[in-house]
């Protein structure tokens, strides 16, 4: 019960602007030190060390970027789901501002997946698009960003704002895997998924382990951007609170 | 608890026919847009032909999406809607009665002058009674997500722009499946598959948007 009591305060603790604002400055520069050390060396063993593919040559080591970032833009809009229904449920104002702030930052993944499977499409497909089941998935789900942030922008009150963007993202997570399935019933062409078969991955380990590297990396920077933004945020929106002044008058 | 719901849908039914322009409307837009494919394309029975399904089904997307304006506007502006949230009778009940007196005005006259337009686009007799099929499941579900996206931009002056980008593509999945369909029985498949996914979308919609269609209201309303 220890435990659980522990989690809940860590919870309440959290949900307080000024302590978020203090433990998230802590954290920040570890996390984005152990993202920049992650990247070198997943960049490193990625396009250095590891075995050029016998099928699509050095072309496929674009992988290393374009499938975290693919991974990240769904992960990114379930934490925005996520943390939307907490704002919806419990009004808590941080919720709502990390809710909004992974918007921006999910569309920006979604949009280097898209840019690197074209680029990787090229020399596979010879060509830059195809209507392929997840390019357009993916596609669609930038268009669910941008529906997200134009319905945040165009409410004038912030907190109004957040909990529209809240019903909708939720919506939004109803229906990604509606749309995931209609558009790969729909056509498909993208080569089957390699890594999550985990009984026996297709793919060798000496690519797995970098992509994997990768894979948390980009995760780290995720949360790294995600904490600057709402710093960010909690200081524009609080800035008449005294914790900012206080703040400001110590520095 | 019905009757309030039967009354909504009446009152909503007998606003329209006294304000017939509100259907009229989006039919024109609809037959509009259709008659300007052949202007565009140039009249090639075959090209017209293959594509006439896509034609028909984006038109009547997006005829439903700008129909979708009259859903609540009225009412939120002279305050009917602040009243019934405040009816012991739940807002997400109450608000299926406005979908359905909705699709009553809007979908339904649409299906109905579909046929003729369908000749317009020399589409065999055979694939049109399939789309008047997919058209049957699909627009209600357009109008029951269309209803939570102008629900959560009710209040705004421009919400128009910001309406298409909120639920156009959580149309998608209607579209994908109803184009299939067509495409299946023009080929001579069985479209078997398609019609029970849409159904299945069209009970999830049922289901589910009331809830988030009166949630957004409640945002609105704020």
């Amino acid at each position: 019960m220890d435990i659980f009591a522990s989690i809940s305060r860590l919870y309440h603790q959290l949900a307080s602007p000024p302590y978020f604002y203090r433990i998230s400055g802590l954290w920040l520069p570890y996390i984005m030190g152990i993202f920049v050390v992650l990247l070198i060396y997943g960049l490193y063993s990625g396009l250095i060390l590891a075995p050029t593919d016998y099928e699509q040559g050095e072309a496929y080591r674009i992988i290393f970027v374009h499938v975290p970032a693919a991974w990240m833009s769904m992960f990114v809009y379930m934490v925005m789901a996520v943390t939307g229904a907490i704002a919806l449920i419990w009004r808590l104002k941080l919720a709502e501002i990390v809710m909004i702030s992974c918007a921006p930052i999910g569309a920006s993944f979604t949009f280097l997946a898209l840019v690197t499977g074209s680029i990787w499409g090229k020399p596979m497909w010879n060509t830059w698009w195809v209507w392929d089941a997840r390019l357009t998935s993916e596609l669609l789900l930038l268009f669910l960003y941008f529906g997200v942030m134009a319905l945040y922008n165009a409410i004038e009150d912030r907190r109004t704002a957040a909990r529209a963007v809240a019903i909708l993202a939720i919506v939004g997570v109803v229906n990604i895997p509606i749309i995931h399935y209609s558009v790969e019933w729909w056509n498909t062409l993208h080569q089957g998924p390699t890594v999550t078969k985990f009984d026996k991955p297709s793919i060798h380990l000496s690519m797995l382990i970098p992509l994997l590297v990768m894979a948390v990396a980009f995760k780290l920077f995720f949360i790294g951007s995600l904490f600057m933004r709402v710093r960010n945020e909690l200081l524009a929106r609080e800035q008449k609170s005294k914790w900012v002044t206080a703040l400001l008058e110590s520095k | 608890m019905f009757n309030a719901w039967l009354q909504i849908f009446q009152r909503d039914l007998l606003i329209a026919f006294r304000r017939r322009s509100e259907i009229i409307h989006p039919l024109i837009f609809f037959v509009m847009v259709i008659s300007f494919f052949p202007l565009a394309i140039g009249d090639d029975k075959v090209l017209l032909q293959k594509i006439a399904p896509a034609i028909l089904w984006v038109t009547a997307l997006l005829a439903t999406m700008l129909s979708l304006d009259n859903l609540f506007r009225s009412d939120f502006e002279d305050g009917s809607l602040e009243q019934m949230t405040l009816l012991k009778t739940p807002l997400s009940f109450l608000v299926t009665a406005k979908v359905a007196a909705h699709w009553f005005i809007t979908g339904l006259p649409l299906i109905l002058i579909t046929p003729l337009l369908a000749v317009l686009l020399y589409l065999p007799s055979e694939s049109i009674s399939m789309l008047l099929l997919t058209l049957l499941l699909g627009t209600p579900t357009l109008s029951l997500i269309g209803a939570v996206g102008i629900a959560l931009t009710v209040g705004l002056r421009q919400g128009g722009v910001i309406l298409s980008l909120l639920i156009l593509p959580l149309y998608i999945p209607v579209l994908i499946f109803a184009t299939l369909a067509m495409q299946n029985v023009e080929q001579g498949f069985s479209a078997e598959a398609q019609i029970a996914m849409m159904m299945a979308i069209l009970v999830l919609a049922i289901t589910l948007s009331p809830f988030a269609i009166a949630a957004a209201l409640k945002v609105s309303l704020n």
